[in-house]
């Protein structure tokens, strides 16, 4: 489903990336882990089209987006969440689904009509999975932390993506709210078969629901596998040892 | 019909009864408010509706008077038409400004919008044989159906009332919404699929157009044009008046240039320190009322309930 090959980066000469290959199948929970700074939110940027890339390709379901706009990549059916929250703040929780859906369904260049009357069901059903439908009036920006990133969730959803990127998806929760996230994108990725690749700070987290794990050190791919031979590779070890202790 | 809408029918009314007062100094006055309130409301829609900080909107302002006085001047073509190509003109205009701002973000993509009006303004400025340059443009022949304060002012309102009802149906549609998106976070936006550019150079193109409309009222208005219009004191007063009646409720910047420009006819007849007390009360308003006038009305629920 996407295939990255030899992506290399660098910013005034630090290098970010630095000849990063993998690919991930459909229906596959891969996760990216690493230390601070290891490349990780680079990585997802060179992905999405967010940020340019020096070297390497990007191939989407077989389709290549090496240098593809974020919207077109988008279209194509790539969602993805941002490691620091990323919606519409002074918008009300229903009216950011709604935006989203908007311009998934080809609407968003309806001059005369009134946008209230677009995609309320849609917009409720993805309110409901997302569990937020209470806070549908709530200006979004008034959100508690945790449910703001359930409704980037959301957002990412309504573009009906097949594989979703969410970065950090758990950053800056408490242990509950981790729990309670991780429990709902296990829930949706599931219904709705979607491919996911994410990265993680939480270890916990990240050995409970990956399938594979991609350790990245320093801009580059230093271990690969299931949880239980990243878990006992000498090579992570020493990275996540050395790092904390 | 909305409560809104109710109060807008009377308001329309009631304008439509002013020249009943046959006070000239009021027919005036609520003329160039509807011109000047439509400029303010077309800025908007980048400043409010689509979080550009556009610093000039006077070089559509400009090119819709100048198009529209050129064309019945030097082409001899009916006024109508000279009209109507005022508002293509500016969104034209606005169209090749636009392709170039929409390239920068933030303080640079405001400062590219001051730097190409200037150039507009020295182009009109310059361009003698074509505009008169200095001396401005003159003894433009505007049909006599529209040659009295009163059926002028009628001509306005109805231009500015439809204009109006055409921005009003604009942001509240699905592009509209898209629009306050980008404002909010235009890197979210692209990724709901959103080519961000080009709906920030459609509403480039409207703003410019509508402003274009209100600048070609003012040069009949005005009955002769000089390249002050789109000099760029002129763009940051019409953001003045957005900002005083508050960019983030449609008619705020309405509400601001009425405020603005009766306050300056009161307070230019007792002084000609204008400046000072206008800089004054927009200091103090950015300090306690930064949603401004409108904003801070709907706030505390004074006239209006906040929309569900």
């Amino acid at each position: 489903m996407l295939k990255v090959q030899n992506l290399k980066k660098s910013f005034d000469g630090f290098i970010a990336t630095n000849g990063v290959s993998f690919s991930v199948q459909k229906g596959e929970l891969v996760s990216i882990i690493g230390p601070n700074g290891a490349g990780k939110t680079t990585l997802f940027n060179l992905i999405t089209g967010h940020i340019p890339l020096d070297e390497g390709t990007v191939s989407f379901k077989g389709i290549d987006t090496t240098r593809m706009a974020p919207h077109r990549i988008c279209r194509l059916g790539m969602g993805r969440s941002f490691q620091r929250t990323n919606i519409f703040p002074r918008l009300t929780v229903f009216q950011n689904i709604q935006a989203a859906l908007l311009a998934h369904k080809g609407k968003s260049l309806t001059f005369f009509k009134p946008v209230e009357s677009f995609f309320r069901e849609e917009t409720r059903e993805i309110l409901e999975r997302v569990a937020l439908k209470e806070f549908a009036e709530t200006t979004s920006g008034s959100l508690s932390y945790g449910f703001q990133k359930q409704l980037e969730l959301g957002i990412a959803l309504a573009s009906e993506p097949e594989l979703l990127l969410l970065d950090e998806p758990t950053a800056g929760m408490s242990a509950q709210e981790t729990r309670q996230t991780i429990e709902l994108i296990g829930r949706i990725t599931k219904e709705k078969g979607l491919t996911l690749l994410f990265t993680e700070h939480d270890m916990e987290v990240v050995f409970s629901i990956s399938q594979r794990i991609l350790v990245l050190h320093q801009g580059r791919l230093i271990a690969e596998g299931t949880p239980e031979q990243v878990r006992n590779n000498p090579e992570v070890q020493k990275v996540y040892l050395g790092e904390s202790r | 019909m909305s409560k809104q809408n109710l109060a807008l029918l009377i308001l329309i009314i009631l304008l439509a009864l002013l020249p009943l007062t046959e006070s000239r100094f009021y027919i005036f006055l609520g003329t160039d408010i509807l011109i000047m309130g439509l400029f303010a409301v077309s800025l908007n829609l980048l400043l409010g509706y689509t979080g550009l900080v556009s610093f000039g909107q006077a070089a559509y302002f400009g090119i819709g008077a100048y198009t529209c006085a050129l064309l019945m001047k030097k082409a001899s073509l009916a006024f109508p038409f000279a009209f109507l190509a005022a508002g293509i003109s500016g969104a034209l205009g606005a169209l090749i400004i636009g392709f170039f701002c929409i390239r920068l973000t933030q303080i640079y993509f405001s400062m590219l919008t001051l730097a190409f009006s200037q150039i507009v303004w020295a182009i009109v400025f310059k361009w003698n044989s074509l505009t008169g340059g200095d001396t401005g443009l003159i003894g433009i022949n505007f049909p006599a159906y529209l040659d009295s304060n009163t059926r002028f002012y009628y001509f306005t309102l109805a231009v500015v009332v439809i204009s109006l009802f055409i921005l009003r149906k604009v942001v509240d549609s699905p592009f509209g919404r898209i629009l306050t998106t980008i404002r909010e976070n235009p890197e979210r936006t692209e990724f709901i699929g959103i080519n961000v550019k080009l709906f920030q150079l459609i509403a480039f193109m409207i703003s410019g157009s509508f402003a274009a409309f209100s600048g070609a009222l003012f040069g009949i208005f005005n009955h002769s044009l000089f390249p002050d219009l789109l000099y760029w004191p002129q763009s940051a007063e019409v953001l003045i008046m957005s900002l005083l009646g508050g960019m983030y409720n449609f008619f705020g910047p309405f509400v601001g240039a009425a405020i603005m420009l009766y306050m300056r006819m009161l307070v230019t007849s007792y002084t000609q320190y204008w400046p000072l007390i206008m800089g004054t009360i927009l200091a103090l308003l950015l300090f306690f009322f930064p949603g401004g006038i409108v904003g801070f009305l709907a706030k505390s629920r004074i006239f209006t309930r906040r929309a569900k």
